[in-house]
């Protein structure tokens, strides 16, 4: 066939394509957003003390240091304040090294120095295995809650590397790349406690 | 499978050439999400939308798009509407969309989709198209839903566990469980809960299908 002929049908099927999801990106996008803070709101509530009176996730600060829990990148910590005294605050930290990609996850540290609970945030991993690190799948992410945070815990890592926690089953990368990247964030944590608190706190966007 | 009455056609992927237990295709998706009843009844609808969409639109440019440009345009065709049923169930369905995670993206490689574009709607007129479009939808979801159901059921002892993703606050509340607490087999939730789960419901249909065509008096039509 004349190849400025078929040159011409797809160009013009992949325009409609292109037409169709540009339209329905805009309409879909403001929910997309509101759906993506209302969940980030619920999962900061499920790592954060109880008493506080300010809204943790408007109470955002961006982190980039080299030897963070993000690498390089800048990654936001949310604030829980009770009047002007700390209350809790949260962490964002990626495990560069997941079995199939990196993990995102959500720290939150009491005032008391016990980290109140870690949630993962965003994963790719293999289905019926490593997402077992997702609070809807297993219970096993819960095994964090009460730990203490304020120094560093020799025990911290999985029974079959010497450690006192438990690994899912069939995902020894995925269990050791989700600790590993807990305590390194701890780890941070306890070096640059107060002045996690002190951070000017940045608009979204 | 000539016939391009638009009943027989829907019939046929029910059940003749149904995609997950006949064609045997999909099945990546198929045995992957069917943990429980609620994932593989929202893969089955987004499938269902994908595949009535293309069939319907490949159909209706069959005669604009020549032999040779067929699978590019395909190919662009489905991953668009992929796309969009992704972005709609991000937009409203956005704990189940998390919850399926990559494979409303992978129902891009779903070889039933693309299978009945080429094998069917690319020579049939769009009412036969979207028939089969339907029908194999349909076909394909039903297995996802029975498979999942069987795996939830065995493997969790519940059913409907996450219907609140699908159909809000009021669907939440369809959750009940079939076995008591902690009276289950987590075997059937795992990969090979899936593969044994799958093959049962093969064995299951081939041996209707085999019972139908014995009996005396019936069509002694081809069953496969």
């Amino acid at each position: 066939m004349n190849p400025g002929r078929a040159l011409t049908v797809l160009v013009v099927v992949a325009m409609l394509a292109a037409l169709l999801l540009a339209a329905l990106d805009a309409t879909t996008r403001d929910r997309i957003a509101r759906n993506q803070a209302q969940q980030l709101m619920a999962t900061l509530q499920a790592v954060l003390p109880t008493d506080y009176d300010n809204e943790p996730h408007l109470d955002r600060a961006m982190i980039a240091v080299p030897d963070g829990p993000g690498g390089a990148d800048a990654l936001p910590v949310y604030r829980a304040r009770l009047g002007d005294e700390p209350a809790g605050l949260v962490l964002t930290a990626v495990a560069p090294d997941g079995y199939v990609d990196a993990i995102r996850l959500l720290v939150g540290v009491g005032a008391d120095d016990r980290v109140v609970g870690v949630r993962v945030i965003a994963h790719t991993e293999t289905p019926g295995l490593g997402d077992g690190i997702d609070a809807a799948r297993s219970d096993w992410i819960l095994a964090f809650a009460g730990r203490e945070a304020g120094a560093a815990d020799p025990a911290w890592a999985l029974r079959r590397d010497g450690g006192d926690f438990d690994q899912l089953s069939g995902a020894t990368v995925t269990s050791r790349a989700v600790l590993n990247a807990v305590r390194r964030t701890l780890d941070y944590y306890r070096m640059n406690r107060e002045a996690l608190y002190a951070l000017p706190s940045v608009d979204m966007d | 499978m000539n016939t391009t009455n638009g009943n027989a056609t829907f019939l046929s992927g029910l059940w003749q050439t149904n995609p997950g237990l006949v064609q045997l295709l999909g099945l990546c998706p198929l045995l992957a999400v069917t943990t429980t009843l609620i994932n593989g009844l929202g893969l089955g609808l987004a499938t269902i939308a994908v595949l009535c969409a293309s069939n319907t639109l490949v159909a209706a440019t069959r005669h604009w798009i020549h032999p040779n440009l067929r699978l590019p345009v395909y190919v662009l065709l489905i991953a668009g509407f992929v796309s969009a049923v992704d972005l709609v169930a991000h937009a409203w369905f956005f704990d189940l969309h998390g919850s399926l995670g990559i494979f409303i993206p992978l129902i891009v490689t779903n070889c039933v989709i693309l299978g009945r574009a080429e094998a069917f709607a690319s020579r049939r007129p769009v009412p036969a198209a979207l028939a089969d479009g339907l029908g194999h939808g349909l076909g394909f979801a039903a297995v996802l839903v029975v498979l999942g159901a069987l795996r939830e059921a065995i493997g969790r002892g519940t059913l409907f566990a996450g219907a609140g993703m699908l159909f809000g606050d009021t669907g939440a509340a369809l959750e009940f469980r079939v076995l008591p607490e902690g009276v289950s087999l987590p075997l059937a939730g795992l990969a090979p809960g899936a593969f044994i789960g799958l093959a049962a419901l093969v064995a299951g249909r081939n041996l209707l299908a085999k019972r139908r065509a014995a009996r005396p008096g019936n069509r002694a039509k081809r069953e496969q």
